[in-house]
């Protein structure tokens, strides 16, 4: 188990080295003029000694050793449409916000996904089955921003419940949170449906069946465990999802996150920003992929099993 | 009783030939069962007809509605669906209707190219690793593997700033760049479960040529699950589209899709709510039947889940 | 020796797209207590069927058991039984063994507490007093280094040991019947002789009755006291072992009994081999089923089915050469003298 984690560990350092240097050197195709796009009529003079303070002046290989040198000690370089103010810091304050928003939404939408989903497939062809099937259906064919649209106008226009737009309280939370849950709810209960249909289809089923196990101890002891395996593994193209859902719903509810620092950064030509939110949710993202595999392996046994053989087969 | 009995009966005539060979049911290939089941799904069937009817209408739908799509009028700006406007009309006074069949034929076309490229690619690139399998193969997923640990999105958006152009074939080719990985995997690994099975291994003892298995037992074998995720592929094209267009990445004017009638509706849904209902619909409707499609494909085509 | 299990029009059917499938068409017997009652036939042909409604197992897989059948299990009707009922006789009074010990094993669950959750669901004991139970009853099925085995997984062991652990889970409450549904087919053949000397031991040591599902006569020559042989859902012929040895009477035996490997293979050393299919279970079979593939049909097969017509107070045939009227056919296996009971 150990070995298996540390193997794991030393993989996603050397993917998430990959992934910087072809994010730095794509980030640095971005065509156009970094300066020339936050202010248009910018003298030469100051232009020259502007790429000079952000290093824009040098060859792109000696931009890229300080960029890696740099990142080692946590500094991502200063933002420049916010002078004075270090990527580092602008992401260290809002980071914890998209985090938040999408941990929370992660966490409802995953668990309410689960429990709905095994719900289903209990009644299976009742009404409640086809209901909730129905409804995670709608869910997943409705566009986010769509969604946020209907969201924002129904409980905060219509019915002015919580704020529109902004970031603050709870109350603040509320909204985003309903809409980014959506995607992973209606995921999970459908997965989770079909999941537990195929293991209720399983010959140990029946073995437990045959000691005379009632059906609450059916689904608790045997069914549960052996249909959340395959859901543990879509945790990770979620995670994706509500990465590429906060760019939306952080602009929509104006909420000061990453997401929306990332697409203003892009239309402002903002290099180093772009740059360092890259970096951040990347590594994010591979460090949650590697602790979903250490997730599963604890609890599958016949993943720890091939480990321990080697996993050259696999 | 006995009466019932004749002595004639009772002479041992034997077997016939044929009659104990006879198979009861008329045989049936993979594909003649498979299109059996499909037949026999309501929904899955409704879905396509759907899916027909919507790609018929994004077709000649600007023909019959007698307005040209980008034909603004001043006189007839933000007006509620009617006889003259079937969908209403826009901020300028353009025809949602005719926009949104066009905008159809652009969400539909990188929706289902989009799919094609990338169960094109994936399975190409799943199959050639899954065939030489070693270190070819380790080596082949370890990079499919290094290109999915970037949340796809970043990816997109990254490529399509990059590429500094709006148009279909740059979309297209910056969500695709790493959207065939994941279908790569998939083909690989149930090339690999094939490769696997005894009437592989029989075929390998018999010594026919590797190509020979490959087109004759791996591919065919692996076809309906390819199938499979073609259908559940397109969807997410199309949301893509829908996804860059509100970022302020998809297609540009004149051109437009329903990801794009969308966005740009949403900033008025207070006033014209049916501005942003109908490409939401279209939208919607679209993802729904192409998923349940997938759904009664997978269950018509998987032998696992025939009883 | 008392009826222990009495089993009376028993009819079990499928749904399928094709129609209705019946597996199972008014099946009746009796098992006695302490006795080894095998059932033989090809695949297909209700065999585990048969034995899976006794427990009910059907009930999720949408078998239907129809209106006349009863399964009588110490007076008791087990098809009228209510879920709670059913459990108490699951797993207690009668267990079972299924063929493949590696997909009917939960995959995530040690396989001492999948032993253990039997004794814990029937008797009341903790959890500690049962999992030391099952450590007991591994050690009884002759699983080596049974305290380390406890804590492993179903795929961590080879088949053999796989099958003993289920043979463990399936005696572990002492139940008067244990049903082994094709528990060897999977193996080897050197573990299939040991997995049968077990059972063997075991049913001597508990008193168990066994029904042995099988295809295999050789597994049945050793083990079983009684036979039925069933064709496409129903007996065609029973009896002691030594009468459906020495004395088979139905062709669908004498078939059966020629392909065994080894025992009567012909004079050029070939394997005999019956003809054909069985017949499709769609069907309402109102003929005798297997008159198609039967050397000895007769005009009156293809009209009516035989009533099973008793030789013996054990040996019963469903075959229409037992009528008065028919031409009397010698067992073909006894012609050349090779024909006995081993």
């Amino acid at each position: 188990m150990l070995k298996y984690s540390l193997k794991r560990i030393g993989y996603m350092l050397i993917v998430c080295f990959v992934v910087i240097t072809i994010t730095f050197f794509l980030v640095h195709l971005i065509p156009g003029d970094p300066i020339l796009a936050m202010a248009s009529e910018v003298p030469e003079d100051v232009r020259v000694v502007y790429m000079a303070k952000y290093g824009f002046d040098q060859p792109l290989y000696i931009q890229y050793f300080k960029f890696m040198g740099q990142l080692f000690s946590g500094n991502l370089g200063d933002s420049l449409r916010y002078p004075g103010r270090s990527v580092a810091e602008i992401i260290k304050s809002c980071a914890p916000i998209s985090a938040q928003i999408g941990g929370i939404s992660l966490a409802i939408g995953f668990i309410a996904g689960v429990v709905l989903g095994i719900f289903a497939a209990m009644n299976l062809n009742r009404w409640q089955d086809r209901t909730i099937m129905i409804l995670s259906l709608i869910g997943t064919t409705l566009p986010v921003f769509v969604i946020a649209t209907l969201v924002q106008y129904f409980l905060s226009v219509f019915w002015p419940i919580f704020p529109t737009t902004g970031w603050g309280g709870a109350e603040y939370l509320v909204l985003p949170v309903i809409c980014m849950l959506v995607d992973p709810l209606a995921t999970y209960a459908r997965y989770m449906r079909s999941s537990v249909l195929d293991v209720i289809g399983q010959d140990y089923i029946l073995t437990a069946e045959a000691k005379g196990a009632s059906n609450f101890r059916i689904i608790t002891r045997h069914i549960l465990r052996n249909a959340f395996i395959p859901c543990l593994t879509m945790l990770v193209t979620s995670i994706s999802g509500i990465v590429a859902g906060s760019f939306i719903i952080e602009t929509v509810f104006s909420i000061p996150g990453l997401g929306r620092y990332l697409i203003s950064a892009i239309n402002d030509r903002d290099y180093s920003m772009v740059l360092g939110i890259n970096v951040v949710i990347t590594s994010f993202y591979i460090l949650t992929v590697l602790l979903a595999d250490i997730l599963i392996s604890a609890v599958d046994p016949r993943i720890r099993l091939a480990d321990n053989k080697g996993r050259g087969k696999a | 009783m006995e009466n019932e009995f004749y002595s004639d009966d009772f002479r041992i005539i034997g077997c016939e030939e044929e009659s104990g060979e006879a198979i009861g049911r008329a045989p049936i290939n993979y594909w003649q069962n498979g299109w059996l089941r499909f037949k026999k799904n309501k929904v899955a069937l409704v879905s396509s007809i759907l899916l027909g009817l919507i790609i018929a209408m994004t077709i000649i739908g600007p023909m019959i509605s007698g307005y040209k799509m980008d034909i603004a009028a001043l006189t007839t700006r933000n007006k509620w669906p009617s006889a003259a406007h079937w969908f209403g009309t826009d901020q300028l006074g353009r025809d949602i209707f005719t926009r949104v069949c066009v905008g159809g034929r652009v969400s539909l076309l990188i929706g289902f190219l989009g799919a094609v490229i990338v169960v094109v690619l994936g399975s190409l690139y799943g199959g050639i690793a899954a065939y030489f399998g070693g270190r070819v193969d380790t080596v082949m997923m370890r990079i499919v593997e290094i290109l999915k640990s970037v949340p796809h999105m970043l990816v997109v958006i990254m490529i399509s700033i990059v590429l500094n152009s709006r148009s279909i074939p740059t979309l297209l080719l910056a969500m695709t760049i790493t959207g065939w990985c994941s279908t790569a995997q998939l083909v690989r690994s149930q090339m690999l479960q094939i490769s696997r099975e005894e009437y592989v291994m029989a075929a390998r003892i018999m010594r026919v040529p590797p190509l020979t298995i490959v087109l004759k037992h791996l591919i065919p074998n692996s076809l309906s699950v390819i199938i499979v995720n073609f259908t559940f592929r397109i969807p997410g094209f199309i949301f893509g589209e829908a996804f860059l267009s509100y970022v302020g990445l998809g297609v540009q004017s004149p051109n437009t899709s329903w990801g794009a009638l969308a966005a740009a509706a949403s900033s008025t849904v207070l006033f014209y709510p049916y501005q942003i209902f109908f490409p939401t619909l279209m939208i919607a409707l679209t993802m729904l039947c192409f998923t349940l499609l997938g759904d009664g494909l997978r269950d018509a085509l998987d032998p696992k889940l025939w009883r | 020796m008392a009826v222990l299990l009495d089993v009376k029009n028993l009819s079990v059917s499928f749904r399928t797209m094709h129609g209705e499938v019946k597996a199972v068409r008014d099946v009746s017997f009796e098992l006695h207590e302490g006795e080894n009652l095998a059932i033989v036939g090809e695949s297909g042909c209700g065999k585990t069927v048969t034995s899976k409604a006794i427990l009910r197992l059907h009930d999720r897989s949408g078998g239907i058991v129809s209106e006349g059948s009863e399964i009588l299990f110490e007076g008791k009707n087990i098809v009228r039984m209510s879920r709670k009922e059913i459990g108490e006789i699951r797993g207690n009074g009668i267990s079972m063994i299924f063929q493949d010990s590696m997909t009917s094993l939960n995959p995530t669950m040690v396989i001492g507490k999948q032993i253990a959750e039997n004794i814990l669901i029937h008797k009341k004991t903790g959890k500690g007093e049962s999992l030391s139970q099952a450590k007991k009853l591994l050690e009884l099925v002759n699983v080596p280094d049974a305290a380390e085995r406890m804590n492993q997984y179903p795929h961590q062991l080879s088949g053999g040991l796989r099958q003993r652990v289920m043979i463990a889970m399936a005696i572990a409450c002492n139940p008067k019947i244990l049903i082994a549904d094709e528990p060897t087919t999977a193996l080897d053949v050197t573990v299939q002789a040991q997995i049968l000397e077990l059972l063997s031991d075991l049913q001597k040591q508990f008193g168990m009755s066994v029904i042995l599902v099988t295809h295999d006569f050789g597994v049945v020559a050793n083990f079983a006291d009684r036979i039925q042989v069933m064709y496409a859902g129903s007996i065609v012929e029973r009896g002691k072992k030594e009468e459906i040895f020495s004395d088979p009477k139905h062709p669908y035996t004498w078939a059966l009994l020629k392909s065994i490997p080894g025992r009567h293979q012909g004079h050029k050393g070939e394997l005999y081999s019956i003809r054909g299919t069985p017949p499709d279970l769609l069907l309402p079979l109102e003929h005798c089923p297997f008159s198609p593939r039967c050397e000895y049909c007769m005009p009156i097969c293809k009209k009516r089915r035989p009533e099973e017509k008793y030789m013996t107070e054990t040996h019963g045939i469903a075959c229409w050469l037992t009528h008065e009227k028919a031409p009397r056919v010698d067992n073909p296996l006894k012609i050349g003298g090779e024909a006995r009971a081993r």
